[in-house]
């Protein structure tokens, strides 16, 4: 890891990580009567492991070689690795949701287990954890590839990378202890968002430096969509997590934002979540590997245009389709609805041009359980966006509302979409970045692929089903005009899906742990191949960044 | 096929094409490009819901948390009750049948955060004050289904064994007074007091809570225990208050739509 850092870079590094232990210390020491001080601990821990690297490294040999004749894969591999790690972590936390909703004793007698601090686990570890560190690693892979350029930097992007990782160390184990602003998708405390905001900036500093290096005129539209995720993620970060804490030796804060605009903020926030974290990020991973494996090039340049400006512009007025019925005001609620249906065009043409990409490639999506991951999340992802536009009509999201149809459409979106296209994309990057032939073993991919494709599909069903005979039941009157059901009826009515929807959970749970065994082999036991290109040049016929445009 | 159908469509981004072509040269501005297009739709949805005054109602007897109430409160965002239960009674005829009056904005005027919620997977709470007796309350959360058999909430029975930490109150209601609720100084100071004495009408220390936030103020032994004033006190208070601070919501009584 720090083989190819030069001696300064390695001082640098040291002095990051002792600052980060100084800062470690003062939590610790401050925070000793609070949650934030077992943070603090946690931060100085995370701080002296890396020194003790960044020491046995000190006094090495630097690295002889020039290192711009190569790309610096090192950070991607790892982060590849951390994020088959969160998926276990994350997906087993999710099972374990599902499960104590079908059998609420299934738990510890101890309140870190409980339901409510679960939960957060699981959406974080997933979404942050899995999403966020595969869309890190990827986009390294990504910039450096359609640049043909090594990233800026050989410290900073180890610090985004791990700095991320303490950032959801922090979320998660916080939940566990009752650390939590409640915002939906942005629980983490004060301390720890500020420490993802210089995350994020340097984050966003090595893309445009790395954008800068290349050796391309343009800039390939993958990118368009990373540089969308890493910043509107960042404005919508800092934005809905303003907030004044009791006190600076204690976690608990008070957000800025009461009532009404609080839940604006909050939903305009949480859906561009899902907009810049789970749909751009992962579109820019759609728009690389899926031409790549398929050695075709993508179908429409037009499209991807009116696709992804429409994306970014649309999306942002979403957000009150959070809100239909409540105490939000009625017309912000209208323009919620009707940009949501208007969205629908820009989301189609992503998931039609990626589609379309794939003619002429077919025979291909059927031998290739890889390619067929990225098919099938291209096709999740244009229903799930359809089934999206759909509840945020009125009529439709006031029956689908606090019910287990949104939890449907999340996961239709969340394990269809973005965990096929990023599992298709650690299947097709894995072999070139540790010069392997192949995977391990195709077959386990297959088995992989059936996995997650029917354990899907038992979890969507099994909540389209409990969600709207929910919803239908809450509105039931009997003759007499009153309500037909308690709120215990529909919680029996329910019981059979949740089970359904644990078995499906434990479908795609076993798939991922299989996508990590593979790539652990691959790692350890495939053969030895080393790519014939794969260098920054500037040469485009020595290096077609991605197949070519007709 | 999808081609030909696009095809007119396409032509009309020609122009657009071209340029785009161009500027996507220049990672800065892309960057630009972004920032405003993504800007547009925050700004114009959420800034107008501070200024324009019909967003939120007026409601002259809206009242403030209890220090107490507060600390019961923050503990429902600690367990995460809010991943289940919402805050929020939308202007539904069934919602209104089931919980009562739809919520208007001026009920979670004071809330920081807000905490109405995103999936039903218990009932609403909006309503839930004084739905049920304190008893009630803390016999469900110590054991769930030994009152609603079919219920799948978890068990909370440490909540009565906990003491409720309160010297931190004072910071809390300073910190919510600057995020915009107004809490007095006095009230500020003496938060750390009036939690415990709002547990323990037998204290001296009870009859600042009444002074202070008001006669209607219910002071009483909400987990049943007198010598103590635990988490399970502050959970209940706070349940106990829910759709309590005003009664605006029920003096324009609404109409649901069906
Ligand atoms: C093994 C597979 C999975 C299982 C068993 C599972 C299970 C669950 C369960 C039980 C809930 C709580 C629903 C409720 O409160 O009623 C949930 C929520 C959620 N999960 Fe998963 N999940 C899985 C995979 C994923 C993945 C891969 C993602 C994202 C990439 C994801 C994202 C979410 C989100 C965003 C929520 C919150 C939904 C909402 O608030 O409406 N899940 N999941
Ligand atoms: C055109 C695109 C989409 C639209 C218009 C849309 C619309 C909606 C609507 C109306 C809801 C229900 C809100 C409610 O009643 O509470 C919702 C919830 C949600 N959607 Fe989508 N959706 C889209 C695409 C996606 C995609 C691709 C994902 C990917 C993962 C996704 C993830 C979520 C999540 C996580 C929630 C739950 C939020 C929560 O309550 O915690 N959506 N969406």
């Amino acid at each position: 890891m720090m083989e190819r850092l030069t001696g300064a870079e390695r001082q640098i590094a040291l002095m990051i990580c002792v600052v980060m232990a100084i800062v470690g210390l003062v939590m610790a020491a401050a925070g000793h009567s609070d949650p934030l001080g077992i943070h603090g601990a946690i931060v100085l821990v995370a701080a002296a492991i890396m020194t003790c690297f960044v020491l046995r490294a000190i006094g090495e040999p630097e690295p002889a070689e020039d290192r711009t004749n190569s790309y610096y894969d090192d950070p991607t591999k790892a982060g590849l690795v951390i994020a088959l790690f969160w998926a276990v972590v994350g997906m087993g936390m999710g099972v374990w949701v599902a499960a104590q909703l079908a059998w609420p004793d299934l738990r510890f007698d101890a309140a870190w287990s409980s339901f409510g601090r679960i939960r957060p686990v699981h959406t974080s570890g997933v979404i942050f954890g899995f999403g966020g560190n595969a869309l890190i690693a990827t986009s390294y892979h990504v910039m450096q590839r359609t640049s043909r350029a090594r990233l800026a930097g050989h410290v900073s992007p180890w610090f985004v990378l791990l700095g991320f990782n303490l950032f959801c160390i922090i979320a998660a184990s916080g939940y566990l202890i009752g650390v939590t602003q409640s915002k939906e998708y942005a629980e983490p405390e004060w301390y720890a968002d500020i420490w993802l905001v210089i995350v994020w900036v340097v984050y966003f500093v090595l893309y445009i430096r790395t954008l800068a290096r290349r050796n391309e005129p343009h800039i390939y539209v993958a990118n368009w969509y990373y540089l969308a995720f890493i910043l509107v993620v960042a404005i919508l970060h800092i934005v809905n997590n303003l907030a004044v804490p009791a006190s600076l030796t204690g976690a608990k804060s008070y957000s800025a934002f009461a009532g009404v605009q609080d839940a604006m903020t909050q939903w305009w926030y949480g859906h561009n979540a899902v907009a810049f974290f789970l749909t751009a990020g992962f579109l820019g991973m759609l728009y690389y590997f899926l031409p790549k494996r398929a050695e075709r090039p993508i179908y429409s340049y037009r499209l991807s245009i009116l696709s992804f400006w429409g994306i970014v512009f649309f999306y942002i007025w979403a957000g009150s389709h959070h809100l239909h019925y409540t105490a939000l005001p009625q017309w912000v609620q209208t323009l919620g609805m009707t940009f949501s249906v208007m969205l629908l065009v820009p989301s189609w043409a992503s998931a039609g041009n990626a589609l379309m990409t794939l003619n002429g490639a077919w025979h291909k999506v059927r031998d290739d359980a890889t390619l067929r991951f990225m098919m099938v999340a291209a096709v999740f992802y244009g229903l799930s966006t359809f089934e999206g536009s759909f509840m945020a009509v009125r009529a439709v999201n006031s029956l689908s509302h606090y019910t287990d149809w949104t939890v449907g459409h999340v996961h239709a979106g969340a394990m269809g979409w973005v965990a096929l296209i990023t599992f298709g994309s650690i299947y097709s990057v894995v072999p070139l970045l540790w010069k392997r032939e192949t995977m391990y073993s195709w077959k386990l991919v297959e088995w992989h692929f059936w996995l997650a494709l029917s354990g899907t599909v038992i979890y969507v069903f099994a909540m389209w089903n409990s969600g709207i005979i929910q919803g239908l039941m809450w509105r039931t009157y009997t003759e007499s005009g009153t309500l037909a059901y308690s709120f215990t009826d529909t919680l029996v009515a329910m019981h059979p899906y949740y089970v359904a929807r644990a078995c499906g959970g434990a479908l795609f749970l076993t798939g991922a742990i299989l996508a990590a065994y593979n790539v652990y082999m691959t790692i350890r036991h495939a053969p030895e191949k080393h790519p014939e290109r794969d260098y920054p040049t500037s040469s485009e016929a020595a290096e077609p960044a991605v197949p070519a445009a007709e | 096929m999808l081609r030909k159908i696009l095809s007119p469509f396409a032509r009309l981004f020609e122009f657009h094409a071209r340029t785009h072509y161009r500027t996507e040269r220049h990672s800065m501005a892309l960057t630009l490009g972004i920032i405003v297009a993504a800007g547009v739709g925050g700004f114009v949805e959420i800034a107008p819901l501070f200024t324009i005054d019909e967003t939120v109602e007026a409601a002259p007897d809206m009242r403030l948390y209890t220090p107490l109430e507060q600390a019961g409160r923050d503990i429902y965002i600690r367990e995460g009750c809010y991943a289940c239960h919402s805050q929020m009674i939308r202007t539904l005829q069934d919602e209104v049948d089931r919980y009562g009056p739809y919520s208007l904005a001026v009920e979670s005027q004071y809330d920081h955060p807000m905490l109405w919620g995103s999936k039903r997977t218990g009932p609403d709470l909006a309503r839930l004050g004084n739905k049920y007796s304190d008893d009630w309350h803390v016999r469900h959360l110590v054991d769930p289904r030994a009152v609603v058999p079919e219920s799948v909430m978890p068990q909370y029975a440490f909540l009565l064994d906990t003491t409720l930490e309160t010297e931190s109150l004072p910071d809390r209601l300073a910190a919510l007074r600057a995020v915009g609720v107004p809490y007095s100084d006095e009230q500020i100071a003496n938060a750390d007091a009036d939690a415990r004495g709002q547990a323990r009408p037998d204290t001296d220390a009870a009859d600042g809570v009444s002074e202070r936030y008001g006669d209607a103020t219910s002071v009483r032994h909400f987990d049943g225990q007198r010598d103590r004033v635990t988490e399970m006190d502050a959970l209940v208070a706070y349940l106990q208050i829910l759709g309590g601070l005003t009664d605006a919501a029920f003096a324009n009584q609404p109409l649901g739509e069906d």
